[in-house]
């Protein structure tokens, strides 16, 4: 049983995903019989490649993955150039979790209620600062560039990546190249890229071009923020399929597949870019340079992270005063006169999308855990570790555009006829689910000292005994630390909610991006502010449990055994 | 002799270099030294009679404890304790909890054995402390005393006076081996300290890299 758990996770990573790639592909080229097309052509694609707009959706998607991937990137390097062990580097740590906790949904309302014309910010300089009495009349929000858009998935991606570089930090033993470096005469910043970067950045490769498949992929953010006309590939694949006229479900397929190409070809470009810029780097580290903008980018550092910082903490503020304002006049920094009655939409449909969204994710969540506790556990019993092979299959579901294999995924769930429902989404969740749980538990779990369970079977206790009585009450605060990440990801899920439950079944995020295109800001901001508390409380949760729990066992708080 | 530890024709080998071989007795309440230079399979000989050797390890022989053959016994089967450089209290449990969790169920009146096993030993009201707030010598005991309690057969040491401050060291030492002896149990001590060899008082084999 145990033994079949390594096998089981990799088929329910990897089967969805090509199933889904497959039933793409098949009707991009003219086949779906239950719909009554049975010849196989190329007249899909050409339907699709002479779709007005659809060369500015492509090179959307293509840009927004590419530049996300690169400003987040070159952020989070130079954040942890400028802060690594100094004082604000505590801070920095402490400020990643509830970051990453807040869905990227919310996160763009966030962004979206502090930028646009009438927004937080224009309130707070005007008129004042602006001498403007009225919203000026800007596209700031959904530009047709898709600058709002990049700035929400940088704000989202930045806490990501400084989060999967922290990890391996001690691994590669930044504190000493970095001592080294700077006995050496290096500067901070230098130091850092010359000699921590290099040892860093192979272990960020695959994160990063997860990085790069969301954004280019990414359909809630752009939903919010991007432009509307025309839009990303991927929101325009999403119209199709929702489009009542049932033919559009081909051109649907084929702009899956097209999907699958930009995505495809922005890490490629990459992939590119990163050969020529290890080249080139190795001549600038051995140039003996001592310094990099050592002064302008120390101080663009120490503005840019507080000024990130604030901008999530103020766009959260700016939905909160929404959601409780009854009279709110621009200029007016705050509210004049507050209601409660926005709430009632969300009060009232409690056994509705709030419900939902919590068994959802509790139910995806456990089963996730459970999948993960017992391939580690099966490797612990073994002695043998996941080969790269299954490490590459985690990320699967990361590196592959969501709205790729998710059409496909659906048409087969038709043809096969599963309904789609509450246990189809909830399903679908622990595709994206899985990986996340798996990330943040296998380090802890397999730093556990095996000697820990020898010496328990030592004292007469089965292997299964051990497990329950000795291996999962120490590992217990990490496990608590992944659930609280699993539910966060099963919280901000949207596509995969509304195209396996199609469109039946409403969770807060479904609800929340849905009042996006209405522009009811008031509601708008009680349902985002319930899909950003949701993840957070289940974080706050998972850091106090522990605590109380083992107030009484000091060797249990510290750091991991 | 069917009473004590047996080790018969015992060669352990890393893939095809040969690490050791042993053949040897251990009488109940006696102690064999096995000392050696890191890396000559002193540890490895340990997890082999606890029932721990994985690959790259090969191991030929037979161990018998008080007659029976345990070479392929599941080790929560064998009765053989060990005790570490660490003491190892369980850090989820209370010194109580952590005795209780080695004792054998279905005892009678277990949670007062353990409680009069802590007086005896010089930790009289411990039960319910948390094992973070021992000093070294009472985690040295106590964890000694969960291995008593566990009523193992044998009891194998791997180093378990490494780590202890100076001071200490003599009184734990020789404190540990009397109770061993008391209840008179076949033991293998590990180590690469002479004097540690020498308080034991049995024989001692030197196993070279």
């Amino acid at each position: 049983m145990l033994r079949a758990a390594p096998y089981l996770v990799a088929a329910i990573l990897a089967g969805p995903v090509a199933a889904g790639a497959l039933g793409a592909l098949v009707p991009s080229f003219g086949f779906l019989p239950a719909l009554g097309h049975d010849a196989f052509g190329l007249a899909v694609w050409r339907d699709l490649l002479s779709w007005p707009g659809i060369g500015g959706s492509v090179l959307l998607s293509f840009a927004s993955g590419i530049v996300t991937a690169g400003l987040s990137l070159a952020l989070a390097m130079l954040f942890l150039a400028v802060f690594f062990e100094t004082r604000a580097f505590i801070w920095l740590r402490k400020a990643i979790a509830p970051l990453l906790a807040v869905p990227h949904a919310a996160a763009a309302f966030a962004l979206a209620f502090l930028i646009a014309p009438s927004g937080f910010l224009a309130r707070l300089l005007s008129p004042w600062a602006t001498g403007w009495q009225r919203p000026p009349d800007l596209l700031i929000v959904q530009d047709e560039l898709g600058l709002s858009l990049m700035a929400g998935l940088v704000m989202k991606e930045v806490p990501f990546l400084l989060l999967v570089a922290l990890a391996p930090l001690a691994q590669i033993h930044a504190v000493e190249r970095m001592r080294m470096a700077r006995a050496l005469g290096y500067g901070r910043i230098a130091a850092w890229f010359k000699t921590v970067v290099p040892a860093l950045y192979p272990l960020l490769r695959l994160p990063i071009y997860a990085v790069i498949a969301y954004s280019s992929a990414n359909i809630d953010v752009a939903l919010i923020l991007g432009p509307v006309s025309p839009p990303p590939l991927a929101v325009q694949v999403l119209r199709w399929s929702n489009d009542p006229e049932l033919d559009y479900r081909l051109i649907a397929a084929a702009g899956a597949v097209l999907q699958f190409g930009v995505t495809a070809a922005a890490i490629a470009l990459w992939v590119a870019a990163e050969r020529i810029l290890i080249t080139l780097g190795r001549g600038w580290i051995e140039s003996g340079n001592r310094t990099l903008a050592e002064q302008g980018l120390g101080l663009l550092g120490r503005v840019l992270f507080p000024a990130l910082l604030l901008s999530a903490g103020l766009g959260i503020l700016a939905l909160g005063l929404s959601a409780f304002a009854r009279v709110w006049r621009f200029p007016d920094p705050f509210p004049s006169r507050w209601t409660l009655e926005h709430w009632q939409s969300v009060g009232d449909t409690a056994s509705g999308p709030l419900g939902a969204t919590i068994w959802i994710a509790l139910a995806a969540t456990g089963l996730s855990l459970a999948l993960v506790l017992a391939m580690l556990e099966n490797e612990r019993r073994t002695g043998r570790r996941a080969g790269r092979a299954l490490e590459l299959v985690f990320y699967l579901p990361l590196l592959v555009p969501q709205i790729g294999f998710l059409f496909g995924l659906v048409l087969l769930a038709e043809l096969i006829g599963i309904a789609p429902g509450g246990g189809l989404v909830a399903a679908g969740h622990v595709i994206f689910v899985l990986p996340y749980v798996y990330l943040t538990l296998s380090e802890s779990y397999r730093r556990l000292d095996p000697a820990w369970s020898r010496l328990a079977r030592t004292l007469g206790h089965s292997e299964s005994r051990v497990f329950w009585k000795v291996t999962l009450p120490m590992v217990f605060t990490p496990t608590l630390a992944a659930f609280a990440v699993g539910l966060a990801v099963s919280i901000g899920q949207y596509l995969v909610t509304r195209l396996l439950g199609a469109g039946r079944l409403d969770t807060v995020t479904t609800e929340a991006i849905a009042l996006a295109a209405g522009g009811d800001r008031r509601l708008i901001g009680a349902w985002a502010l319930t899909q950003a508390v949701l993840p957070v409380l289940g974080f706050a949760l998972a850091l106090a449990a522990p605590r109380l729990l083992w107030r009484h066992r000091r060797g249990m708080l510290g750091a991991v055994q | 002799m069917t009473g004590g530890l047996v080790l018969e024709g015992v060669r352990i080998a890393l893939e095809n270099r040969e690490l050791l071989t042993l053949d040897k007795a251990v009488a109940p309440g006696e102690v064999l030294t096995v000392m050696g230079p890191s890396g000559s399979g002193k540890s490895t000989l340990l997890s082999f009679i606890a029932g721990f050797l994985t690959a790259p390890f090969l191991a030929t022989g037979r161990v018998l404890l008080d007659g029976a053959d345990i070479t392929h016994a599941p080790p929560e089967a064998r009765h053989v304790g060990l005790l570490f450089q660490d003491p190892m209290l369980f850090p989820h449990l209370s010194v109580g909890g952590n005795l209780l969790f080695g004792m054998p169920a279905g005892r009678p009146v277990r949670k007062t054995r353990a409680a009069e096993a802590l007086a005896r030993f010089g930790l009289e009201g411990f039960a319910d402390r948390d094992p973070a707030t021992l000093s070294g010598g009472q985690a040295s005991r106590a964890a000694l005393l969960r291995l008593l309690l566990s009523e193992p057969r044998a009891a194998l040491l791997d180093e378990p006076f490494s780590k202890l401050d100076r001071h200490l060291r003599a009184d734990i030492r020789s404190f540990t081996f009397e109770r061993l002896r008391e209840a008179g149990l076949p033991t293998i001590l590990v180590t690469h300290d002479a004097e540690d060899a020498e308080a034991a008082g049995g024989p001692v084999v030197e196993l070279a890299l």
